[in-house]
């Protein structure tokens, strides 16, 4: 039974971790390939490219069992976070860069021709107008990611899924385990789509 | 959403390139000390990868992958397609409830639960098969907002001219949804091909698990792993421009 809780403990917190993580990263990549800055946008540009093109699972094996080899030794757990955080902070990026983006461009020019400058307009203007196109977009990420934790427990770390699986090699009770833990995955999602809905309700 | 540039403000760009370019210098030298000081860039280490007999063998698991993928592809966009077009209450549970439960539950049901009672597909089929249930909801989902995205009156404006209902969507609405589907089609056909890297823990032989069979063999962990992320980033990436270009085509003749 303690292996159940610890494969739930660890998903729930891999997933949140991993957002947190995520967001934080994304929102400087997007930043880099906004601003008008060749160079930073071309290295952001770079950086989501490379990691949303390649496999979570090639950056976890990597990760995992490659990067001891090079001397950077770090616990099972914060190396998957580390490799789940920077891959789905491609997709964030993306979608707060394709949010910015989406606020009609005369939004901003209407801004800058009543005086208002660049840093105003994007405070009063631009941004919450972007926030909150961009929350549906990040709430899909956040399921997205709940489901890509469970590739963790394919490089060693306990989450829920690889509970699932010892538990069934041991109790042989497969139908209960799997849907069992497939409610719990529908609860996760269930739950971060109706946050998204009540933010998206009092954002103004 | 920026004024052309000014005098001052092209210097501040010019120096926080500066700044940036050098930072972004510094973390890529301290990356390679730190892999240059575990031996990591030793030549001898990189020199496989440019022998033929280890391609070879990584091109194999790439065949590999395509072939899933189409076949994966395939048969997800058939089911998403039936799914989209009865849109009921079963078909609506069965795009939420594949959305959010991950495919590597359904690949360990198919390998460890369905052998139990009795079903025990080739390693090909038990990664295709869960790869195939849950894109399928994908693609319901896709076609559907493509067809929604078509303005209503388009269909109107053909019902009224006299054409039948199918001619309609044949030559009226499926164009134009097509049109809107793009972008995404070619993203889930990108996550679809990353996907079969699950073939990992199937075991059945595409690009990753080749590349954990070569490491288990020459014991470069790194450079393996490397060389197999570079292959995907490569292959994406060209199916990416081809969707691109494809599409700028078809926009162009569309005229």
């Amino acid at each position: 039974m303690s292996l159940v809780l610890e494969g739930f403990l660890n998903t729930v917190a891999l997933t949140l971790l991993s957002f947190g993580g995520a967001l934080l990263a994304g929102l400087l990549v997007a930043v880099m390939r906004i601003v008008p800055v060749p160079l930073l946008r071309a290295a952001g540009a770079v950086y989501v490219e490379v990691w949303r093109n390649v496999p979570l699972l090639a950056w976890l094996v990597l990760f995992v069992f490659g990067l001891p080899e090079a001397g950077v030794k770090m616990p099972l757990f914060w190396t998957a976070f580390t490799a789940i955080a920077l891959y789905e902070a491609a997709f964030v990026a993306e979608a707060l860069r394709s949010g910015v983006n989406a606020v009609a461009s005369g939004q901003g020019e209407a801004a800058r021709a009543l005086g208002l400058s660049v840093r105003q307009s994007l405070r009063h203007v631009i941004l919450p107008q972007a926030l909150k196109n961009v929350v549906q977009p990040l709430a899909n990420i956040a399921i997205a990611l709940t489901m890509a934790t469970a590739l963790a427990g394919v490089v060693g770390v306990v989450d829920m899924t690889r509970a699932a699986q010892r538990i069934n090699l041991e109790f042989a009770q497969p139908l209960l385990v799997f849907t069992g833990v497939g409610l719990c995955y529908l609860v996760m999602a269930a739950g971060i789509g109706f946050g998204a809905r009540a933010l998206e309700r009092r954002l103004p | 959403m920026f004024d052309a540039p000014g005098p001052r403000f092209r210097r501040r760009v010019f120096w926080v390139s500066v700044v940036s370019g050098l930072v972004l210098l510094g973390l890529v030298a301290l990356g390679l000390r730190q892999f240059a000081a575990g031996g990591q860039l030793e030549p001898v280490r990189w020199r496989p990868y440019l022998t033929w007999p280890v391609w070879r063998y990584l091109l194999g698991g790439l065949w590999s992958t395509v072939v899933a993928a189409c076949a994966t592809g395939v048969l997800a966009m058939a089911g998403g397609l039936l799914l989209a077009l009865r849109p009921n209450r079963f078909t609506r549970a069965y795009a939420e409830v594949m959305r959010t439960v991950p495919v590597l539950l359904l690949v360990y049901v198919m390998l460890f639960v369905l052998p139990s009672f009795g079903v025990n597909l080739p390693l090909f089929w038990k990664l295709v098969v869960p790869l195939a249930l849950s894109h399928a909801a994908s693609y319901a989902v896709i076609f559907r907002a493509g067809v929604s995205a078509v303005d209503p009156g388009q269909r109107e404006a053909g019902l009224s001219l006299g054409m039948p209902d199918g001619v309609v969507t044949r030559f009226v609405v499926l164009p134009q949804a097509v049109r809107h589907m793009t972008p995404l089609l070619v993203t889930q056909a990108v996550s679809l091909l990353k996907d079969t890297s699950l073939g990992y823990v199937v075991s059945y032989a595409e690009l990753l698990f080749n590349g954990r069979v070569l490491a288990n063999y020459n014991g470069l962990l790194i450079q393996t792993f490397v060389v197999v992320a570079f292959v995907y980033l490569v292959v994406n990436l060209a199916l990416s421009r081809l969707a691109h270009r494809l599409e700028a085509a078809r926009a162009r003749t569309a005229r």
